[in-house]
């Protein structure tokens, strides 16, 4: 029974194949005439791979990679890392546990509201609970030194809500 | 008639370099019970780079505790005064002096303090001075008359340091002036922020926190051969430096124990770094008693930022602020009596006075940020914003007077009041 089977599609395969080649064949192929290139003489096992590392980007200057973001934003009078921020502290540890002759400055920022000094130790604690969350992961303490801005160096110059959240934020500085 | 013309002219012209200069002086309210002295043109004054009659008007003026009259005369110091006729104007007190060119280049300027209704001489003073002197000059004297007159050490000599910033440019500048705001001079410039200066209580040297590595760092700069030495620099944050009274040391706070602000003292050369306090908070902004015995600082150990004091040797702390949940910036006056600070209340930051021996608390001025004691502890200088930008304004310690020093260009803040000069 299975060789019937077998018979029968071998047979309507080959009509096929006639059905299909028989115009080509009434034209002449053209052969080409190629010299024969002398055959190398082959090494004794060719099935041996040698492998070659290709060119490496570092994730770390990849524009478009996880590694792109590094800021850590904070809520107001908040220093506690949030749900957004996490995949950054994560993706920068993973890299940082990776390659760990690289080291980071984590700078903490406040908005500028209130003292200067004041504010000063407000960043730290933001740079500080990035800097814990990074440890946490598993990244060395000599990789990481958590510091603070304060209110000096604002990256949004207003002075409205929009400005004072994008500057309540810790930023991953690589060195 | 033709002399008086040269020297009105001349006055103007000086008023007009004046207008110039970087800092203005607005005085916003005036206190009761000012003393009225006539202050009369010095003779020969327009030799002079700088009218000296007019530095020590304005200088009486501006400290909100005398009613300035023109004398609308030139008077010499060797004069023959009709006193009966001042007191009769109203003068309890009569400013007169001369100025002379010396052969040397220098000027001698004479003056002389005289009392109206005693119709006596009350001070005097002689002194050759260079060119560019001749300001300070008119500041010296300025300060004896207030002395003789109130009894309190003038601060018209004095100095201020502040920050000159202008941050869009990356331009930073940490600034000497006189306490008019004249006279500025550049004594550190940079692409990165400069903040927390204070003077050493002998004025040769200023503390000051720089971010030129990326982090801030404690320096000692020597103003007059313009050494710097880092007096902190440790792993985390290295910022709020103020001096011991005797010069010798300086409370700084660092993160590098505890990754959080704690109190530090450290030698003013930057060895013998001892921790002070020893909390899981923040413990920022020391500052010396005036014996020097206690450290007063800011830390958010009960929830909000409050003041607490505690020995220099460690112990206990004690809480001092609580009225309001955001209470920072403490500073001493020179006697030790005064608490000044940053309160905010209803939303704004205001610049409170605390008499430490009853708990009395005084509003003294809003939108007030970082305040400094004047050497003789009558008025506190702050930060304040107004226009989009920020200036300098200085309050007394009554609150009675307040001035503003507006500027043309550029946003000042981070005010430090320097000490008495010999």
């Amino acid at each position: 029974m299975r060789n019937v089977k077998s018979a029968a599609f071998i047979v309507a395969a080959a009509a096929l194949l006639s059905a299909c080649s028989s115009p080509k064949l009434q034209e002449a192929p053209k052969v080409e005439e190629k010299p024969v290139a002398q055959a190398p003489t082959p090494p004794a096992d060719t099935r041996e791979i040698r492998p070659v590392e290709t060119a490496t980007v570092d994730p770390l200057n990849d524009p478009k990679g996880v590694l792109a973001n590094r800021s850590v934003y904070f809520d107001f009078d908040s220093y506690a890392v949030r749900a957004d921020g996490k995949p950054v502290v994560e993706n920068h540890s993973a890299y940082l546990t990776k390659n760990t002759q690289r080291k980071v400055l984590i700078q903490g920022n406040t908005d500028e509201r209130g003292g200067t000094e004041y504010n000063l130790a407000l960043g730290q604690k933001r740079a500080e609970a990035v800097r814990k969350s990074m440890a946490a992961l598993g990244v060395s303490d000599s990789q990481m030194e958590a510091v603070s801005l304060g209110k000096e160096k604002p990256k949004a110059t207003g002075h409205d809500e929009a400005a004072w959240a994008e500057n309540r934020r810790a930023d991953i500085v690589y060195q | 008639m033709k002399k008086l013309h040269t020297l009105l002219f001349s006055a103007t012209l000086l008023m007009g370099v004046a207008a110039h200069a970087q800092l203005k002086v607005e005085i916003a309210g005036v206190g009761s019970n000012q003393i009225p002295v006539a202050v009369a043109a010095f003779a020969d004054e327009s030799v002079a780079p700088e009218q000296v009659s007019a530095i020590i008007r304005a200088d009486l003026e501006r400290s909100g505790v005398f009613k300035v009259i023109d004398a609308r005369q030139t008077i010499s110091d060797t004069a023959n005064i009709d006193l009966a006729a001042f007191k009769a104007s109203g003068a309890d007190a009569l400013v007169v002096g001369s100025v002379q060119r010396l052969a040397d280049g220098r000027f001698q300027v004479r003056y002389k303090l005289l009392d109206t209704v005693k119709k006596a001489q009350l001070s005097q003073l002689s002194d050759a001075v260079s060119a560019r002197n001749t300001r300070l000059e008119g500041h010296r004297i300025a300060d004896d008359v207030y002395e003789k007159l109130t009894g309190v050490r003038g601060i018209f000599s004095t100095r201020i340091t502040y920050v000159k910033q202008d941050p869009a440019a990356r331009d930073y500048k940490l600034v000497v002036a006189d306490a008019d705001g004249e006279g500025e001079q550049v004594a550190a410039h940079g692409r990165e922020p400069i903040i927390s200066p204070s003077w050493s209580p002998d004025g040769t040297k200023v503390a000051y926190v720089s971010f030129e590595t990326r982090k801030p760092v404690i320096f000692v700069q020597n103003l007059v051969t313009g050494q710097r030495t880092v007096v902190a620099n440790f792993k985390g944050n290295n910022s709020a430096p103020s001096w011991s009274p005797d010069g010798t040391k300086l409370a700084v706070g660092l993160t590098k124990d505890s990754n959080i602000y704690q109190v530090y003292i450290v030698n003013a050369d930057g060895s013998g770094v001892r921790r002070l306090t020893n909390s899981n908070n923040i413990d920022t902004e020391p500052q010396f008693s005036a014996d020097g015995q206690m450290i007063y600082f800011t830390s958010d150990r009960s929830g909000g930022p409050q003041i607490y004091k505690m020995s220099v040797n460690g112990g206990q702390a004690t809480r001092v602020t609580f009225n309001g949940s955001y209470n920072i910036s403490p500073r001493i006056s020179p006697d030790g009596k005064t608490l000044a600070w940053i309160s905010q209340r209803d939303g704004g930051f205001s610049l409170y006075a605390m008499d430490l021996a009853s708990g009395q608390e005084q509003r003294l001025a809003d939108g007030a940020t970082e305040p400094s004691f004047s050497p003789n502890g009558k008025y506190i200088m702050y930060a304040t914003r107004g226009g989009g930008r920020t200036a300098l304004a200085v309050v007394s310690v009554d609150g009675r007077v307040k001035q503003r020093l507006s500027t043309q260009a550029g946003n000042i803040r981070e005010p430090s009041w320097g000490p008495f000069m010999k």
